[in-house]
């Protein structure tokens, strides 16, 4: 299979080893898009450059990100452009290795958006255990500043920007857009209640842009290529480049970057090398443990983020691939799902902090060999606590943020293609036990 | 136990670096757990001065991130992911080894953590946030026991580099 990455964001750093110094950064281009920016108007940055390119965020809801910036109302200030740096969605490695790999290209990245929103602080939020990764960010904010790139008059432009480097502390739920807001402001990361968003209400009260670290590493390409440039790559409203990050039972585990549009098979067959030890495939996650799995049948579908929300159940979500082979237990790998939830979730939510809870105790005894005849319909039973209708994609929810609904994701994936395993195992006859209604 | 004249400055620069002094919490709490192997009821008390806020408030949040411990001092923190794509590589054996070899020790946690972004390399875990793959429970204990002897250089327990 001749399948090949296109790599744009990544380029760098698979090239060269020392991409995180300023000497490569600046060797290879680095910066130029950063001055070019700088001498249009931040209006055309965003409306001509950013929003043009159909760019849309790389952390997981895929939210347009010239579209997010648009609505920070006009001649409100202070305002602040906050970088989601805390990938903890399982089995996503992206921004970890754009963190460490090549830091400068979000400095540019960050400085680019806050000169299109009009911001003069800005945060990058880079979860507490990527040490090494905070050391070589705070390293090139530092150089950046020293030449010119960050503090007063960023490249004679008259433009001032501070940034500065904020470490995380061990928690997904950090992750979520609000509940980093939160975190940043020195309280536990619990999310809030949007309205009011944070683009009208985020950090300290003040209009806010939270935006992915892939997302950010990508704005010096495209002001590099041009905004209509970059709409040409990739398939649909799902323009360019993004970053899968695939791993599990792979012959080649690893970051691929490719144009979007291809299909799973390219990716997890072609690049990845397929299922190892010359097993079959028995199912894999898509986007991250908060999506719906998938089956072998859907290898031909396209990396595209609409088609696989609206026909296939599922979401691209982070770009985290988990591969499964032949051999792997369904329901364990589901019970680890629902025990990562339940130790992630903040407590806020009555059904996410007690439901995520159930689920893990529930899957638990299906893994272990005690599962219940019931048990399957119960989950769904009082997952509609969490999610009041599981037929509907992506998921509604009871819950202030994402976390909630994602747990039941596993339990809604062994429902939909390992019914009759799971009953099976749990010793029951197949007759569907009917759902109490919500 | 409160900082040294020297972290107390770097405390300081930290907060000035915030528009509201309330959001260098979660540095200053990093610094004082590299400083002193854990976060001491004197440390967060001083940080609670430094901030403004009351001790109370510290504890709040300090209790909601897995990465403070608030029990007693350690020299050796080591993760053991064992999240799903860790989980399929074989990170249950390599945390049984190693919670198993290093359970007598009282300057060295093993502790069960979610994924760490390294699904690449799994099995992973991480011995003072250095990241290191595994190749299976032997090799890992092998890994920490160099720590132990100090034959690697282990840096602060909540990274160490993180904050200058």
């Amino acid at each position: 299979m001749s399948v090949t990455e296109t790599r744009i964001v990544t380029r760098r750093l698979r090239e060269h080893p020392d991409a995180h110094t300023l000497e490569r950064y600046l060797a290879t281009g680095g910066y130029e898009a950063l001055r070019r920016a700088l001498q249009m108007t931040p209006d055309a940055v965003r409306d001509e450059q950013v929003t043009a390119s159909g760019l849309r965020g790389r952390g997981g809801a895929g939210f347009g990100t010239g579209q997010k910036w648009s609505f920070l109302p006009a001649g409100v200030h202070p305002r602040y452009l906050v970088v989601n740096g805390d990938e903890g969605e399982p089995c996503t490695f992206k921004d970890h290795m754009l963190i460490e790999g090549d830091p400068h290209q979000i400095v540019e990245g960050a400085a680019i958006a806050a000169y299109a929103i009009g911001a003069h602080h800005a945060f990058c939020y880079v979860r507490g255990e990527f040490a090494l990764g905070i050391e070589r960010l705070e390293r090139a904010v530092a150089e950046a500043y020293d030449a010119g790139f960050l503090g007063r008059d960023v490249c004679g432009s008259g433009y001032d920007l501070e940034m500065v480097v904020h470490p995380g502390a061990g928690a997904y739920v950090a992750g979520d857009e609000t509940g980093l807001l939160s975190s940043l402001e020195g309280g536990r990361a619990m999310p809030r209640i949007k309205p009011p968003f944070p683009a009208v209400q985020g950090l300290y009260a003040a209009p806010t842009v939270v935006n992915n670290v892939e997302t950010v590493a990508t704005l010096p390409h495209i002001i590099l290529m041009g905004g209509d440039a970059y709409a040409r790559l990739g398939v649909g409203r799902s323009t360019g480049t993004r970053i899968f990050s695939v791993s599990g039972h792979v012959r080649r585990p690893g970051n691929y970057e490719v144009e979007l549009g291809i299909t799973f098979r390219d990716l997890i067959e072609g690049l990845a090398g397929g299922v190892r030890d010359g097993k079959r495939m028995k199912f894999f996650i898509p986007g991250g443990a908060s999506s719906p799995w998938l089956l072998p049948d859907h290898l031909d579908e396209p990396l595209d983020m609409d088609h696989v929300t609206q026909n296939l159940r599922t979401m691209l979500g982070s770009g985290a691939v988990m591969v499964f082979d032949e051999d792997t237990d369904p329901a364990l790998v589901a019970w680890r799902l629902a025990r990562f939830f339940a130790h992630e979730s903040c407590g806020k939510c009555t059904p996410c902090r007690e439901g995520s809870d159930w689920l893990e105790k529930v899957l638990f005894r299906i893994a272990h060999g005690r599962g219940r005849p019931e048990d399957l319909d119960l989950m769904l039973s009082f997952g509609q606590t969490i999610v009041p209708d599981l037929d509907r994609t992506p998921f509604n929810q009871t819950t202030i943020c994402a976390l909630g609904p994602s747990t039941m994701s596993p339990v809604v994936s062994l429902d939909r293609w390992f019914r009759d395993e799971i009953l099976e195992r749990c010793g029951a006859d197949r007759r569907r036990i009917p759902v109490v209604p919500a | 136990m409160p900082y040294t004249p020297e972290n107390r400055e770097r405390a300081l620069r930290i907060i000035a670096r915030y528009p509201e002094r309330r959001s260098a919490l979660l540095p200053l709490l990093h610094l004082a757990q590299d400083q002193d192997g854990w976060l001491s009821p004197d440390a967060m008390a001083e940080i609670a001065e430094l901030l403004g806020i009351e001790p109370v408030e510290v504890l709040g949040v300090a209790s909601f991130y897995t990465m403070y411990k608030r029990d007693r001092p350690r020299r050796l923190v080591v993760s053991v992911c064992t999240n799903v794509s860790c989980l399929v590589n074989g990170a249950g054996q390599v945390h049984e080894a190693v919670a198993e070899a290093f359970a007598a020790d009282d300057e060295i946690l093993v502790e069960e953590v979610e994924c760490l972004a390294a699904c690449d390399a799994a099995p992973v875990l991480q011995v003072n946030y250095e990241f290191h793959p595994v190749a299976g429970p032997e090799a890992a204990v092998a890994l920490v026991e160099e720590y132990r002897r100090g034959d690697r250089t282990a840096r602060g327990v909540s990274g160490g580099r993180a904050l200058r």
